[in-house]
């Protein structure tokens, strides 16, 4: 049962990150994605010291409202004449301190350690359970990541056309009347919550590299947004599930080989991309290259 | 009375604290092809996006049709310059295309058949109905450009803004884009171009503004785009090659 819980929850952070990851990388934000799971740290940590518990939603509405605080931020600092990525790196690791300095001053004594908050511990979510009315409805995280999934899908599914003009011509977007900066602030949204259910999971550091790595694989297998995002998801789960088993073979961090296996399918897809694969393109230019050898001789 | 298609008056926009556009006021005859000519930074694109609303104007007014452009989006197609967006973008030439459709879709619907049929019909007009499913970036640079096009055509407009179309295109793209300009004329439909080119403007347009920050002169292209004119816009700078403009020549010296 351990193991499904696992699989299944690895899976579904995998999805949500994908989801919302596909949007980032193809505005040009995946170090935005890195920013928000960083500096949701201190919201996470003033959530729990104000409610005092571990329970999802305080920490999650927390979150979601520190990482709106650092898009709102970096904007302000770019407006401001900062570089745009300065400002992220500014901004990210001001909050994320803020957050360490949190944990490691008033948490000692109670159950959120800096270990499990940037590393993640998916080993243990079948531990952590909820039971409403004596009825066990399993693991915490199962729902936490569920229920921002559920989120995602639904924004996106809903508001999808407005999602890809913003993400492709905002101009245009703008223009004829769709609200951009709205659209911008949804996303955003959606990304801090996504982090912050995930980051119990697979820790704040790693759930960078579910944002960003499988949607970028996607991007180089296909040339159609709808196909990048099924891909994207897929690519994702894949990686959870050999990662786990990766993991339990080596008997090493779970989290670790997950991000660790769509790391190597990223390096597959870039080598053997149909469209972009270097792989390909070598043997392409080769291939002209020898007709064109032949015709002159 | 006949309310013109666009009317701006007193219109300033300001980047941080410089100056880019200072009361700028015309009144744009219907049915007519109108270049917005100027130096680099006189204000062209700025001036097209401060009327649809895209950066914040200091001060003045924009009426499409007599009311602000809030309320005529529907009337209005938008061409932006083909280098604001990524082409690497992964979708279609087709997609580009319906995208102009979204603007009458309301929040929730989904762009369906009839969308599509709209779509391929406007990629048919600039000539790349064969190219719809193409993947953008496999597309030429006047590929792109006429995909643009016919984004706009999809928004079905009666006052179109086009931000330096001509920029970066093949001959073929060139009279394509041409042959379309005047079928919009033909159909009574206004069209506003941001121009680059100063020997093609007599030939392409009926009327020109002269821009640079300020209004320097806004009328039919026969008075209006005159050697003198033009030197007052350019500051000087220009080196007329051929003095009569009749065919002209001009290099833009710096």
């Amino acid at each position: 049962m351990t193991t499904l819980w696992i699989l299944l929850t690895g899976m579904l952070v995998a999805a949500s990150c994908s989801l919302v990851g596909c949007f980032l990388v193809l505005r040009k934000m995946a170090m935005i994605g890195d920013a928000i799971s960083h500096s949701v740290l201190p919201g996470i940590v003033i959530a729990f010291l104000v409610s005092g518990s571990r329970d999802s939603l305080p920490m999650l509405l927390g979150a979601a409202a520190i990482g709106l605080v650092t898009v709102f931020l970096i904007q302000l600092f770019h407006q401001g004449g900062v570089q745009s990525d300065a400002a992220i790196g500014v901004v990210f690791t001001a909050l994320f301190s803020v957050g360490i300095v949190l944990v490691s001053a008033y948490t000692q004594h109670i159950d959120l350690d800096l270990d499990c908050v940037l590393y993640g511990e998916i080993a243990y979510v079948s531990w952590n359970t909820i039971e409403i009315a004596g009825i066990a409805l399993g693991p915490k995280a199962v729902w936490g990541v569920g229920i921002a999934l559920l989120l995602g899908v639904l924004c996106i599914s809903l508001f999808y056309k407005q999602f890809k003009l913003c993400a492709f011509d905002p101009a245009l977007a703008a223009a004829i009347g769709i609200p951009v900066a709205l659209f911008h602030y949804l996303l955003m949204s959606l990304v801090s919550i996504t982090t912050v259910a995930s980051f119990e999971s697979v820790g704040a550091i790693l759930v960078v590299g579910m944002l960003v790595v499988p949607p970028s694989t996607a991007y180089l297998l296909t040339e159609r947004l709808g196909r990048m995002i099924v891909y994207s998801i897929a690519l994702g789960c894949v990686s959870a599930v050999a990662g786990y088993y990766a993991a339990s073979l080596l008997d090493a961090s779970i989290a670790g080989c997950m991000i660790g296996v769509a790391g190597a399918l990223f390096v597959l897809a870039l080598l053997f991309s149909p469209s972009h694969g270097v792989v390909w393109r070598r043997w392409r230019q080769r291939r002209l290259a020898e007709a064109h050898r032949l015709e002159a001789h | 009375m006949q309310t013109s298609p666009l009317v701006v008056r007193g219109l300033s926009v300001a980047y941080q604290k410089k100056p880019v556009l200072q009361q700028v006021s015309f009144e744009a005859p219907e049915g007519k092809l109108i270049g917005i000519v100027g130096p680099n930074g006189a204000g062209k694109s700025t001036l097209i996006k401060a009327a649809l609303g895209l950066i914040p104007r200091l001060s003045g007014e924009v009426l499409i049709y007599g009311r602000p452009y809030a309320e005529q989006r529907k009337l209005v197609g938008y061409v932006p310059q083909r280098e604001s967006v990524d082409w690497d973008f992964p979708t279609s030439a087709l997609d580009v295309v319906t995208m102009g459709r979204y603007g009458r879709l309301g929040w929730f619907r989904r762009p369906g058949a009839a969308e599509r049929e709209i779509a391929l019909a406007c990629l048919a007009k600039v000539g790349m109905r064969e190219l719809a499913g193409r993947q953008i970036s496999q597309l030429s640079g006047g590929q792109q450009q006429r995909v643009f096009l016919a984004r706009a055509l999809a928004q079905d407009a009666k006052l179109y803004f086009m931000d330096e179309p001509f920029v970066g295109v093949d001959a073929a793209t060139e009279k394509a884009i041409v042959a379309l300009l005047s079928e919009l004329k033909e159909q009574g439909k206004t069209v506003i171009v941001v121009h680059h080119d100063l020997s093609t403007v007599r030939e392409y347009f009926d009327w020109v503004l002269l821009l640079n920050e300020r209004v320097v002169d806004f009328g039919p292209a026969e008075t209006t785009f005159t050697a003198d004119k033009l030197q007052t816009t350019y500051g000087g700078r220009l080196t007329m090659l051929d003095r009569e403009l009749g065919s002209p020549v001009i290099a833009n010296g710096r």
